[in-house]
């Protein structure tokens, strides 16, 4: 059992090592030449722009269904008129930044980690580096910015249309009036937005430094790629729900 | 000899002079937690010279040019490369190493998202500032040595094995390294296919005189790669024959068993080796 243990502790203290070397690594890459700016640009695209769909429509029913059971319990209270500010406050807080990161952990997590494996298993990241590439450099770095610049905008879009399927709800639903709902919006503090904005660069590179640690970890042929894949989401999602409690509570101190 | 390659790198000198190695091994060992997979491993190689690593599976055959290429460091032991010692530098300081080094992989680890043209020039498009009519004109050249030039739009998925191997020999020389490594490259093709990838092998040494380390079990590619010659006709065709003597003493036979050398000498001592296990494996 002890033995067990150990190795389980050996195991942990070398994924950290490993994890925190990438993370260095990748930090280099980032302030130092070479620049592989086309991969830069087509990460960007990869990861930003065909994540879009999938955001709308995640954010476009979250505020919709929040306002459907917010509607429900603020009715108790006779306070229905507030349910933009409560959709606006949840999406831009909470809902808006993790879910979206949740998503795109789905979406760019999994598509990372079953490129890179393929790549390791089929010794494609050794004969980049036979080929004189750094594959940090060339692979990790540009999912990075785009993971970390991206998310950002994804959760601003995501934000928007999850206030809109709450107005949606609210204007046709709950027969809130389309002033009412907008003007109870505005209420919201600027540390909100600074907090909602913030929250998703980090986990945006959360999310993309997990996914290419366990990538470029992989063993174990076309298995193992699968392993991975499912890895990189399970760790990714958990990593983002663990790093927005860690992260809103030093924000709250900060901020507010 | 390491002595002497140690003196000369000191010197701040390039090697490429006939009589000194451009590969040293000097008593290299590695293992993996317990499974110890190379013991001891001394060999040296001479500029334009092949090294044919022989061995069944497991026995240290491809880590031999993983060490080399410095994508595995050794536990023990030196390693040299064109007179620079490599199993002490980092990942950075290998890149200039490796811009002399090309190595050809099991299964040829083409990349699977780039077409031809663009795996063959890979190096020279990303790692180089060479002109874009400069990188094409190379890429053709080196397409049209293995035979390929009107393969170069294609995607890796779209050929066949030989082609694969082919593209990676392409890639591999398109930046004209002096040392190339071939790790099994004739390994799951049938004979016919198998002979055209020797083929540009044995053009590579003889006609680019690139020296060379072909990892294989496959006893009859290892034979015909040490055998046979090729030489550029006066019309600018190239023919490959039976090599003579001197020629093929110039490829070495390196026979590996459990990560130890249990064998090293030319493809005539090969044959007449009494060793119980050389016989086996032979027969």
């Amino acid at each position: 059992m002890i033995a067990l243990i150990v190795g389980w502790l050996k195991t942990v203290a070398l994924e950290v090592q490993l994890y925190a070397r990438l993370l260095g690594a990748t930090t280099r890459g980032i302030v130092t030449p070479p620049f592989y700016r086309h991969d830069i640009v087509e990460q960007f695209d990869a990861i930003g722009v065909a994540s879009l769909t999938v955001v709308l429509l995640t954010g476009f029913f979250t505020g919709a269904v929040l306002a459907l059971q917010a509607g429900l319990t603020l009715d108790t209270f006779g306070a229905r008129p507030v349910v933009g500010r409560l959709v606006s406050t949840s999406m831009i807080l909470e809902l808006g930044p993790v879910l979206t990161a949740l998503m795109l952990s789905g979406r760019i997590g999994s598509g990372i980690a079953a490129e890179l494996g393929s790549m390791v298993v089929t010794d494609q990241i050794n004969a980049m580096r036979a080929l004189g590439t750094d594959p940090v450099r060339k692979l990790v770095v540009p999912r990075v910015l785009a993971g970390v610049f991206m998310a950002p905008v994804l959760t601003v879009v995501s934000d928007f249309l999850g206030i809109v399927g709450g107005w949606m709800v609210a204007r046709f639903q709950l027969q809130v009036a389309t002033g009412l709902y907008w003007s109870s919006i505005r209420r919201l503090y600027i540390q909100d937005l600074e907090m909602g904005l913030i929250k998703p660069f980090v986990l945006g590179f959360v999310i993309v430094t997990i996914a290419c640690h366990v990538g470029l970890r992989t063993t174990g042929g076309t298995q193992g790629v699968g392993r991975s894949t499912t890895e990189a989401v399970v760790a990714g999602s958990v990593g983002v729900i663990a790093v927005d409690f860690f992260l809103t509570r030093i924000l709250i101190s900060l901020l507010y | 000899m390491v002595q002497e390659v140690a003196h000369r790198e000191a010197g701040g000198q390039i090697l490429d002079e006939p009589e000194l190695p451009v590969v040293v091994f000097d008593h290299v060992s590695l293992a993996f937690d317990d499974k110890v997979v190379l013991k001891d491993v001394s060999f040296t190689l001479l500029p334009g010279h092949t090294k044919i690593i022989l061995g069944a599976s497991g026995a240290g055959k491809s880590i031999t040019l993983k060490i080399l290429l410095g994508l595995l460091k050794p536990d023990a032991g030196t390693v040299w490369v064109s007179g620079r010692r490599v199993d002490d530098l980092s990942e950075e300081e290998m890149m200039a190493v490796r811009a002399n080094l090309g190595m050809v992989f099991q299964e040829g680890a083409l990349f699977d998202s780039l077409t031809v043209r663009e795996n063959v020039g890979y190096r020279l498009y990303e790692e180089t500032k060479l002109p874009l009519e400069d990188v094409d004109r190379r890429v053709e050249e080196v397409l049209g040595f293995v035979g390929l030039g009107e393969f170069s739009e294609r995607m890796p998925s779209e050929l066949s094995g030989g082609q694969r191997r082919r593209v990676a020999i392409a890639r591999a020389m398109a930046s004209k390294p002096k040392i190339l490594l071939y790790d099994e490259a004739t390994t799951g093709l049938d004979p016919i296919t198998a002979m055209t990838v020797d083929d540009e092998v044995v053009k590579l040494r003889d006609i680019e005189t690139v020296t060379s380390i072909v990892v294989t079990h496959q006893l009859r590619d290892a034979f015909y790669i040490a055998t046979h010659a090729a030489a550029r006709e006066e019309d600018g065709a190239i023919t490959i024959g039976a090599a003579d003597r001197e020629k093929e003493q110039e490829s070495e036979f390196l026979m590996l068993r459990d990560g130890l050398i249990v064998f090293e000498g030319d493809a005539d001592a090969l044959r007449h080796s009494k060793d119980e296990y050389l016989k086996t494996f032979l027969s």
